[in-house]
């Protein structure tokens, strides 16, 4: 071992990164006082170098490991998120465990942020020094590989989820896709066109339907809820319940005699919006993959009242099964995929527009369905009477969304949604269109060349956001319409517009249970509602917990493009894992130290990971070491101090404060 | 109370959020009192109490600690553990006779290094108000009374 004063032997690297530090900082007076007051603390060599990170520079510290037998190396530098990597590299490749490397930052938090050189030569000293008290109390650490399940589980059946299942489907692995709704599609499926090509959403989406279903590594799992979810990165278990259908799927032949028999009329308020019917026993459309019903319990007259059996008598098959009780599969997955995707802003909350009250107000959902050819009104664009075509039609952007009152985000899709709707209304009846913006935003591919047709259509444009949609006529020209106000911000004046039909442009809001549904999976929801990424730029479809990925409108306002891209970037994420067997974990973890711990349960309700389990029959608890994520937590509230945080002990830290402090404090310098 | 009096705090970060804020701060070239020095932890969660302590013991007049805001929290939801440890922290320094302002929790996000910058300025001005806390030299001081004494 070292005979350097009982000391392991600790090297200093002081960097001038050209001037963005020597500028500041006097490198050399660093170097020169790591060397003598640092002596006892166990420091032998200090030296400084124009850039650290450059070859020449790690060949500094690689050769003094080797020759002078460094035990422990401190480089006071940049930021350890920008080069820890690297040095930590450069150790190993000198034979020293890379975890007894530290970086001091004297870039970012001295050089860059002070002024005075005096003071900020003084602050470098004293970051030097934490950081070598610190990596003195610095241990060996190896990093942690476990092996990856190559089958993924992908929640939520809409086109983000349809994406990353077929991705990781076509390179030839398992996939369990997971819907809550009797049939994939998700929003999309309700849509007529998609801006700004005006492809016809079902025309496109249907045949990634079929392919979906009928794919031999996708295990289609719709009218399905995951109810459990245990295990870590590459060896989840997850639980997943089976709603009955009240028929056996392997005798149906989704030939829908039933629907049709079915003597049940529903208002259908999920896939038509409210503005349609389906029958007790349903598929939201006939192209639904998969073709099988389920009967809605609530509304069925044999459920309700005992008798009908219309379904069972008029089923060629002899599929039907009022018995059918609800199933809980297991399965073994490596990687999870959350393309759980949005709700819609309810437009009831904004009393002022009328919704819900004035019956010729339209959500833009209800809009959808009523363009699309298969909807209620085969594509017929009507008032609520369902055949007066509107001559005069007012669009209204940003229903909920960048509004204090509701959301303060943009849902970033209503401007091309209103403007698609401007585009269908004049194309279909002809009619005035009226289109109230705050703020025009068609950033993407072809999206302001859209705008700019729909301009050219005649649309009217009114920038200003719109206070009031009323039926309380002012005069002859107002009667039995709605009216429109609103300040016209480039007229700079009041205006009031009377028009047959108002749509609302509804936006965007996270999923009503996101927040449960987090928790269940293990991660965060930011302060609006949405998923968290890991990073919002730089690591958009990976989150904290490692091995669940995010997807689409689950992660915030998407459209079509941004989510299908993301549902191929989380895929791709996935068969990286799967391809490399094996995935490697840092091994900042903590460890419960069992001889110390007496038992008391305190750490186990602390982890939101789950990863401490109470083990009855020894009277400890332990910690699964995939499963933490190494917040520590658990080590600051051990009563005992049984458990360590490897990588952040109490030891590192407390000594780096030591150092941190040595210039004020008489008694430790 | 020295006329010039240079508060020395001990600044608690999370690896996530306000190390982060403090790494852009200086990406940025903002300026701020050089009174803090920096330690990163992996989350505010990891805070022992024990730490603030040892930071004051050993010579810091305050102790800034920072996390993700709630609701924010990389590790889900133990910034709101930090919290109380806190509120509890400053209940326990009232009891020792020690101003529970010079221990302070502020939430940063990564994306937030001006607020950052701008709350370590106004907490230095905080402490420097309260004056220097000298705590290892009171100690060195009882130590030898009592030596006296025997």
């Amino acid at each position: 071992m070292s005979t350097n004063n009982g000391k392991p032997k600790v090297g200093v690297y002081v960097c001038h990164c050209g001037t963005n530090i020597a500028h500041t900082v006097d490198v050399e007076q660093v170097r020169d006082w790591a060397a003598q007051a640092l002596g006892a603390e166990g420091v032998v060599i200090a030296r400084d170098y124009k850039f650290m990170c450059s070859s020449p520079g790690q060949e500094l510290i690689e050769k003094d490991i080797k020759e002078l037998g460094l035990e422990r190396v401190v480089v006071a530098a940049c930021s350890p998120h920008l080069h820890e990597m690297t040095f930590r590299n450069a150790s190993k490749r000198a034979g020293l465990n890379p975890y007894l490397t530290e970086l001091a930052s004297i870039r970012e938090q001295v050089s860059w942020v002070h002024t005075d050189k005096g003071l900020a030569t003084e602050k470098a000293k004293a970051v030097v020094a934490g950081a070598v008290e610190r990596v003195v109390k610095n241990e060996p650490l190896d990093e942690i590989k476990v092996p990856i399940h190559p089958a993924t589980l992908v929640v939520g059946g809409g086109i983000t989820g349809i994406q990353a299942a077929l991705e990781i489907a076509n390179a030839g692995y398992k996939v369990y896709l997971v819907e809550r709704e009797p049939s994939i599609g998700g929003h999309m499926a309700q849509f007529d066109k998609t801006f700004p090509t005006l492809d016809c959403a079902a025309c496109i989406l249907t045949p990634r339907m079929f392919e979906t279903g009928m794919h031999p590594n996708i295990e289609l799992l719709t009218w399905s809820e995951v109810t459990q979810v245990a295990g870590y990165v590459g060896n989840f278990t997850v639980t997943i319940k089976k709603k009955p259908r009240y028929l056996k799927e392997e005798l149906c032949t989704g030939c829908r005699i039933c629907v049709e028999k079915c003597p049940k009329k529903v208002i259908d308020h999920v896939y038509e919006a409210g503005i349609g019917y389906r029958k007790a026993i349903y598929t939201s459309s006939a192209q639904a993959v998969p073709k099988f019903p389920v009967i809605d319990t609530a509304n069925c007259n044999f459920f309700q009242k005992g008798t009908c059996k219309v379904c069972e008598k008029s089923c060629p098959t002899n599929a039907i099964d009022y018995e059918q009780k609800e199933q809980f599969l297991k399965v073994d997955v490596g990687n999870i995929i959350l393309a759980t995707g949005y709700d819609l802003f309810d437009a009831r909350r904004v009393s002022n527009y009328g919704y819900g009250r004035l019956a010729n107000v339209f959500t833009s959902i209800e809009f959808e369905r009523m363009c699309n050819a298969a909807g209620p009104t085969s594509g017929k664009i009507v008032l609520r009477d369902g055949q007066t075509t509107p001559k005069t039609v007012g669009i209204i952007h940003c229903v909920g969304s960048r509004d204090r009152n509701y959301n303060n985000y943009c849902s970033s899709i209503c401007c091309m949604q209103s403007l698609k709707f401007a585009h269908l209304v004049k194309e279909r009846t002809g009619a005035t269109v009226y289109d109230f913006y705050i703020d025009m935003r068609t950033p993407m591919k072809s999206y302001d060349e859209f705008y700019q047709r729909v301009l050219e259509e005649g649309t009217l444009f009114v920038r200003g956001k719109v206070a009031q949609v009323s039926d309380a006529a002012r005069n002859a020209q107002e009667e039995g319409k709605l009216i429109i106000q609103v300040e016209d911000t480039l007229v700079g004046k009041q205006r009031r517009i009377p028009v047959d039909m108002v749509i609302l442009s509804t936006g965007m809001q996270p999923r009503h249970d996101a927040k449960e549904v987090g928790k269940l999976f293990g991660i965060g929801c930011s302060s609006d509602g949405w998923f968290t990424e890991k990073h919002a730029k730089l690591d958009p479809v990976a989150t904290m917990t490692e091995g669940v990925l995010i997807a689409g409108t689950a992660a915030g306002p998407k459209d079509i493009p941004a989510s299908v891209a993301q549902g191929s970037a989380a895929a791709a994420r996935v068969l990286n894992l799967i391809m490399r067997h094996e995935v490697t974990l840092e091994p900042i973890k903590a460890i419960i130290k069992q001889w110390q711990c007496s038992g008391c349960r305190i750490c186990n309700g602390l982890c939101p990971f789950n990863a401490i389990s109470f083990r009855a029959e020894r009277r400890v608890s332990e910690i699964n070491p995939a499963l933490c994520q190494g917040c520590g937590t658990c080590v600051a509230a051990c009563p005992a101090g049984a458990i360590s945080g490897s990588g952040f002990s109490n030891d590192q830290i407390l000594a780096q404060i030591d150092g941190l402090l040595m210039d004020v404090n008489p008694v430790s310098a | 109370m020295s006329e010039h009096f240079e508060p020395v705090i001990i600044g608690f970060t999370c690896n996530w959020c306000s190390y982060r804020a403090a790494d852009l701060a200086g990406t940025a070239r903002l300026k701020y009192a050089p009174n803090v020095r920096l330690v990163r932890l992996m989350c505010s969660g990891r805070l022992d109490p024990t730490f603030v302590m040892k930071a004051l013991s050993d010579g810091a007049d305050g102790v800034l600690i920072t996390g993700c805001h709630p609701g924010e929290c990389h590790y889900v939801e133990q910034n709101y553990k930090t919290l109380r440890r806190y509120l509890l922290l400053r209940r326990l320094l009232q009891g020792m006779g020690i101003a529970p302002e010079r221990v302070k929790l502020v939430w940063a996000s990564a994306a937030e290094g001006a607020k950052l910058a701008n709350e370590i300025n106004s907490f230095v001005e905080e402490v420097r108000a309260l004056g220097p806390l000298g705590w290892p030299q009171k100690l060195a001081g009882n130590v030898k009374e009592v030596e006296v004494a025997a």
